[in-house]
């Protein structure tokens, strides 16, 4: 299992069987460490004149041993796939740390430690072999949003300026050796676009192709991401890429993400991946969903026939993990509907064009 | 055939610089405000696409295209349609794509110069998400001719879906639109090569679409925009049902292809279809009378010259208000008592409508129209002559009517009592849902002379028979009228009259009415009509019962070993469970009504489209088509009107002549179980007798079944007391016949939907020339309580699967009718050998089966099925 194509190739046919778990939250787990700024800053940074705490991706360079503890807890816990610490490792969101520059070393370390991490793992048991998604967040600089409330037809970035951040991204995540490319945490259609844009002009530089995981985030309880989309709009936005899977991460608990997920799981002619925060934050901007009360949505929708992959976002522990692992158990996956050849475009709402029949009676000759 | 043409999307046209003077000025003064209200109009106004498109040599073409993409995406209101990138330049496109979140479609791309940059544009196309439109052009120019057109098109398409990987139900052609009546005789095939092209297209490549700029077509009547609209319109016509899927058109300004008066379009169609040589010259003849004008020529207002009493007569007979209230005032003036004018002109012109009604000069539609005008007037003179403290008008006789209890349905009524009230009869409407001891109360407050009962659906039928009966008990004489799409002189005579000893007389329609109604107040007429009537029911009800009983049925064993013996290959559904419609876009069933029902409402016989042109009723068909236009467009426009509509599907198999259905994929758990009645009389050798369970497999395969609920009518209510409050019976009855008919087409919409979508067994059905020619679809959509399900109280168990009423807020009534009335459901088999039919009578055997199998006591059963009892 050490080539990656056989690694996919295995990835794909469990993924018929079974519904594969995710790991769960890194930055809830890396909060328990209560790291200080020296610790962030490790010995390489000491010297910067800008904080750097806060900085969770810079973790991979300065504190390994802190992520792959994280990780070998998750893959302990059950979790078949883990995400690289990754997820803000662009030139453009590592701007507010000043370390630009940094990026691809970033995404180069963070998918080594899973890989090592996730490696060790499969070695140990080989029947239960571990996967590892390089992760792509959605940066701080939206395409489709202005920041200026004045100035509607301002944008902070550039389509072109979040490819290359993104090319950038996905090469290093490549390097590492990550399995799969996750674009999660989607607000905004037009940055994932991109970043699609971008992982597959990588791909066809390299020569490769990698299956490409899609996440969307519904910032309101209607259904729609921050940039106004609907679940369905976005689906159609995001189709062409042809993912892995699709499906819904972050923003609320499994509760209130539950009518979302299923439509979307209605419409989707891929493999559904939806891993929920662990309820919404409490007012002290805490997840407080038990284990427990977490794998028991998930081991509803599991039976509901909504999930091909699932596992957990903001809040979610290792015994999380554990608790839905052995949730989904046994569960069949969903069946992946047909496609079938309807026109589908969007705005921020979806149309579906009906095939326009002839209707009069003249004959046709060729 | 006669299947109407799919949904047609209107793209809308003008932010275009290209095409609008108006919002190039506005792009080129950088004022991009007014532009962004451009888009929003266009989408107001039922643009379902918008084309942008800044080519224009003064233009920084890539900064407009940018500033504007950018703006509009702040604008929910826009930014909820797809965008159109429309550039003749490859980097404005790619500039374009760089802007929007949505599947937007690039417009256009071709093998103008040569596949290379074809192949490579399609594949960026493809990396940024969008679809494409391709014009028919190559190396040699843009494609004029049939051939040409289908032969670069084919040559796009074998290259974009086999080399370069890109779908082909993204793929949109355009196979040019060119001027035609340009003088050039080269031109005047134009409008037919293009319609060609795209019948040929849309047989030959799968999925692919057809586009095309309308207004090209036009272009040689620039400045005569009447003329233009009406071009545009019949080359629409025409090419739609080629075949074309959508097109850029200015959606606020397209006439209504039937509204264009006859000799414009006969001549609009010689040019557009090239039918004669000389045809622009023909058209060139006409076209300053149309110059500048409306759509239609200048009104006739000579006939207000008259007296004023012909000035009324006139528009009674027209169904003209626009004067009435100023003629009953100078007639008032004129006479000594306003009362006079009620009796004196104003019955006289109703006469006069009476007369041509019952000659058959005048139609339902006119004369509900002629009602309207009379009770503005006389509603305008009301309040005078309460000041006079006199008397009322005389009428002729007061009638009660009422829809009976448990039955919303009442446009028949309505009808009925406008057309009653035209020939001076009084009316009193109690409305729908009226219970039998309201009605009885009623009829003695009101001292009535007889009383109209009204019901739709088959178990009013039987509330029918409940009011005769309690008519009785309370020791009334007065004549009952019964009327209704269910009731027949056979019920009324066999069901009814046991119960009622008073005169009772069965009504066939409104035309019938008056006549009836008159002769019962006759006192030389009367007597006699009421013998013959009863000795007639006599009759049929001592024929009826001498026949034979349940001669011809078979036992329920029998019938059940002579079911169709089927083979199932079922289709799993894209999803199970249910998918809520919550406010279906309206403009999108329009196109779907199937009009021929409505002009039966309206108690006009023929077919749609013939109607229009009928020898008999066509004037009146066409005016009453043109009033639901006007309305349709306002309905949609200001939004009158919700549709919402909830569908499933879920996992079933057979039991026996039930139907289970399960929980989930697993089917290990039932949820519900549809009970199904099966045929029982005796079948020719080789006919089966039918049960709807037999369409799906027994356990063992896995089937599905589906159900929906659907409704144009959330919101009619406002509107139609609107109407109420402003006498304006016409409106109503049209308001609420239109919701019906959207109702319909919305339900007609959702099953093909489901075919070739939700559950998509239908999918393929596009790919083969003759399914596309003969298309013909599987699968049928019965609905509780019409003939293949006769028991209307199956209906609270499937709202209860489908969440109906939470979901689109139609509610039942205790006879199971639906409310709002504009409102279908039913269950949706996909089994290609499913059909309709009817259950017809069943045996006792059946009943108690029945009974046992739904765990109801054999009363109710044989309650819910008595018009499937055999006698």
């Amino acid at each position: 299992m050490q080539i990656r194509e056989d690694r996919i190739a295995v990835l794909t046919t469990l993924c018929q069987n079974r519904i594969l778990v995710m790991d769960g939250a890194m930055g809830t787990m890396i909060q328990r460490y209560k790291l200080s700024e020296t610790d962030f800053r490790g010995t390489r940074f000491k010297d910067r004149n800008n904080d750097l705490k806060g900085n969770n991706d810079l973790l991979s360079l300065t504190a390994p041993n802190v992520i792959k503890t994280i990780h070998n807890d998750f893959l302990d816990a059950g979790a078949d796939i883990l995400e690289s610490n990754t997820f803000n490792s662009t030139r453009i969101s590592m701007a507010d740390y000043a370390m630009e520059d940094l990026a691809y070393e970033l995404n180069v370390t963070g998918a080594k430690l899973a890989r090592e991490c996730a490696d060790a793992f499969t070695d140990k048991t080989p029947d239960k072999p571990r996967f590892v998604a390089g992760s792509i967040g959605p940066m701080n600089k939206t395409l489709s949003v202005s920041p200026d409330v004045d100035n509607p037809g301002f944008r902070e970035v550039s389509f072109d300026g979040v490819v290359a951040a993104y090319k950038e991204q996905v090469r290093g995540l490549i390097e590492g050796g990550v399995d799969l490319i996750l674009i999660e945490t989607i607000f905004d259609t037009l940055n994932a676009k991109a970043a699609i844009f971008a992982t597959q002009d990588v791909f066809e530089d390299l020569g490769i192709t990698l299956p490409i995981m899609l996440s969307c985030t519904v910032t309101d309880m209607s259904g729609r991401n921050l940039s106004g989309q609907t679940v369905e709009a976005f689906w159609y936005s995001v189709r062409h890429a042809k993912p892995f899977s699709v499906g819904l991460n972050c923003a609320f608990g499994a509760e209130h993400l539950r009518p979302h997920a299923k439509v979307l799981s209605e419409i989707a002619d891929t493999r559904i991946c939806v891993y929920p925060n662990a309820g919404l934050p409490n007012e002290m901007g805490e997840y407080d969903e038990t284990p427990a009360m977490t794998s028991a949505h998930l081991a509803d929708w599991a039976a509901s026939g909504l999930l091909n992959i699932t596992g957990g976002c903001c809040g979610t522990t290792p015994d999380h993990i554990r608790a839905i692992v052995d949730a989904v158990k046994g569960v069949p996956p969903r069946v992946i509907p047909k496609a079938n050849h309807q026109m589908r475009l969007s705005g921020i709402d979806p149309i579906t064009i009906i095939h326009s029949q002839i209707s009069d009676a003249a004959e046709v000759a060729v | 055939m006669r299947k109407s043409t799919a949904q047609f999307i209107n793209i809308g046209e003008r932010t275009n610089v290209a095409g609008s003077a108006k919002f190039k000025k506005l792009i080129m003064n950088d004022d991009y405000t007014e532009a962004v209200s451009v888009a929003r109009h266009q989408v107001e106004g039922g643009a379902q696409i918008i084309d942008i498109n800044m080519d224009d040599a003064m233009l920084d073409a890539k900064y407009a295209m940018e500033t504007f993409l950018k703006l509009i995406a702040a604008e929910p209101d826009i930014s909820r349609v797809p965008i159109m990138i429309d550039s003749s330049k490859w980097d404005v496109i790619e500039t374009g794509l760089k802007c929007v979140q949505g599947k937007a479609v690039v417009n256009s791309i071709s093998l103008k110069e040569g596949e290379e940059p074809f192949i490579q544009q399609a594949r960026k196309i493809m990396r940024y998400g969008a679809a494409v439109v391709v014009m028919a052009f190559d190396t040699n120019g843009q494609a004029d001719s049939i051939d040409r057109k289908f032969e670069i098109c084919k040559r796009s398409y074998d290259i974009l879906v086999h080399k370069v990987g890109f779908p082909p139900e993204d793929i949109i052609f355009d196979p040019n639109i060119f001027a035609v009546a340009t003088g050039i005789e080269e031109h005047d095939n134009y409008g037919v090569d293009f319609i060609e092209a795209t019948r040929l297209i849309k047989t030959h490549l799968p999925f692919a679409k057809i586009s095309g700029g309308v207004s090209n077509v036009s272009f040689s009547f620039r400045g005569n925009n009447p003329l233009r609209e009406a071009m545009h319109s019949v080359f629409l016509y025409h090419a739609i049902r080629a075949g074309m899927d959508m097109g850029i058109v200015n959606a606020g300004q397209l006439t209504v292809y039937s509204e264009i008066p006859d000799e414009l379009r006969d001549r609009v169609e010689d040019v557009i279809l090239n039918r004669r040589s000389d045809a622009t010259e023909r058209l060139l003849d006409i076209a300053g009378d149309y110059q500048g004008t409306a759509r239609q020529r200048k009104e006739d207002l000579t006939w207000r010259e008259q007296t004023v009493a012909k000035r009324m007569e006139h528009a009674l007979v027209k169904g003209v208000n626009d004067f009435i209230e100023a003629d009953s005032e100078e007639a008032r003036q004129q006479f000594e008592r306003p009362i006079q004018v009620i009796e004196g002109p104003l019955m006289d012109g109703m006469n006069v409508v009476g007369d041509l009604f019952g000659a058959g000069e005048m139609f339902l539609p006119q004369v509900v129209k002629s009602a309207r005008v009379m009770k503005q007037s006389v509603a305008y003179l009301q309040p005078f002559i309460e000041a006079e403290k006199s008397e009322g008008a005389k009428s002729k006789g007061k009638i009660l009517m009422a829809t009976v209890k448990g039955d919303v349905h009442d446009i028949g009524k309505n009808i009925v009592g406008v057309v009653l009230q035209c020939n001076n009869f009084e009316i009193v409407d109690m409305g729908v849902m009226v219970p039998w001891p309201d009605i009885l109360q009623k009829a003695r407050e009101e001292n009535v002379d007889m009383i109209g009962l009204s019901g739709l659906i088959t178990p009013s039928l039987d509330e029918m028979c409940t009011v005769a009966e309690e008519m009785e008990r309370a020791r009334l004489s007065i004549p009952l009228l019964i009327g209704g799409a269910t009731t027949s002189r056979v019920h009324t005579a066999v069901k009814i009259a046991p119960n009622y000893s008073g005169p009772l007389v069965y009504v066939l329609d409104a035309s019938r009415a008056v006549g009836v109604a008159s002769t019962l107040m006759s006192q030389d007429l009367s007597a006699a009509f009421i013998k013959n009537t009863k000795t007639d029911y006599d009759d049929v009800r001592a024929k009826r019962l001498a026949k034979p009983k349940a001669n011809r049925l078979i036992s329920l064993e029998k019938a059940r070993n002579n079911a169709e013996p089927l083979s199932y290959d079922p289709v799993a559904p894209t999803f199970t469970g249910t998918k809520v419609f919550d406010d279906y876009p309206l403009g999108e069933l329009v196109d779907r009504i199937d009009w021929t029902p409505f002009f039966r409402t309206w108690e006009l016989a023929g077919t749609y489209p013939a109607i229009l042109t009928d020898d008999v009723v066509g004037d009146s068909a066409t005016a009453l088509f043109h009033d639901a236009q006007i309305m349709l467009k306002q309905i949609v426009a200001e939004k009158w009107l919700t549709a919402k509509g909830v569908i499933g599907l879920w996992p079933a198999n057979s039991d026996g002549d039930d139907v289970v259905i399960y929980g989930d994929d697993s089917r290990s758990k039932e949820i519900s179980r549809q009970y199904h009645l099966r045929q029982q009389v005796e079948k020719r050798t080789g006919r089966a007798n039918d049960c709807l369970a037999d369409f799906i497999a027994p356990k063992g395969t896995n089937d599905w079944v589906g159900g929906f609920a659907v409704t144009a009518g959330i919101g009619i209510d406002a509107h139609v007391k609107r109407f109420k409050a402003a006498h304006d019976d016409y409106n109503e009855i049209l308001l609420k016949a239109l919701a019906d008919r959207l109702a319909e087409a919305f339900a007609e919409r959702m099953h093909e939907r489901v075919r070739t979508e939700f559950w998509g067994y239908a999918d393929g059905e596009q790919l083969s020339n003759t399914a596309l020619i003969k298309e013909k679809y599987l699968g049928i959509r019965p609905a509780p309580g019409y003939p293949a399900c006769p028991d209307h109280s199956a209906k609270p168990e499937l709202f209860r699967l489908l969440d109906a009423t939470v979901q689109t807020g139609i509610e039942l009534t205790s006879s199971y009718a639906m409310t709002p009335t504009a409102a279908v459901s039913g269950y949706y088999f996909a089994h290609p050998k499913a059909h309709y039919f009817g259950v017809g009578k069943i045996g006792e055997d059946q009943v108690t089966d029945y009974a046992s199998r739904r765990g109801i006591d054999l009363s109710t059963a044989k309650r819910a099925l008595r018009p499937n009892l055999a006698d």
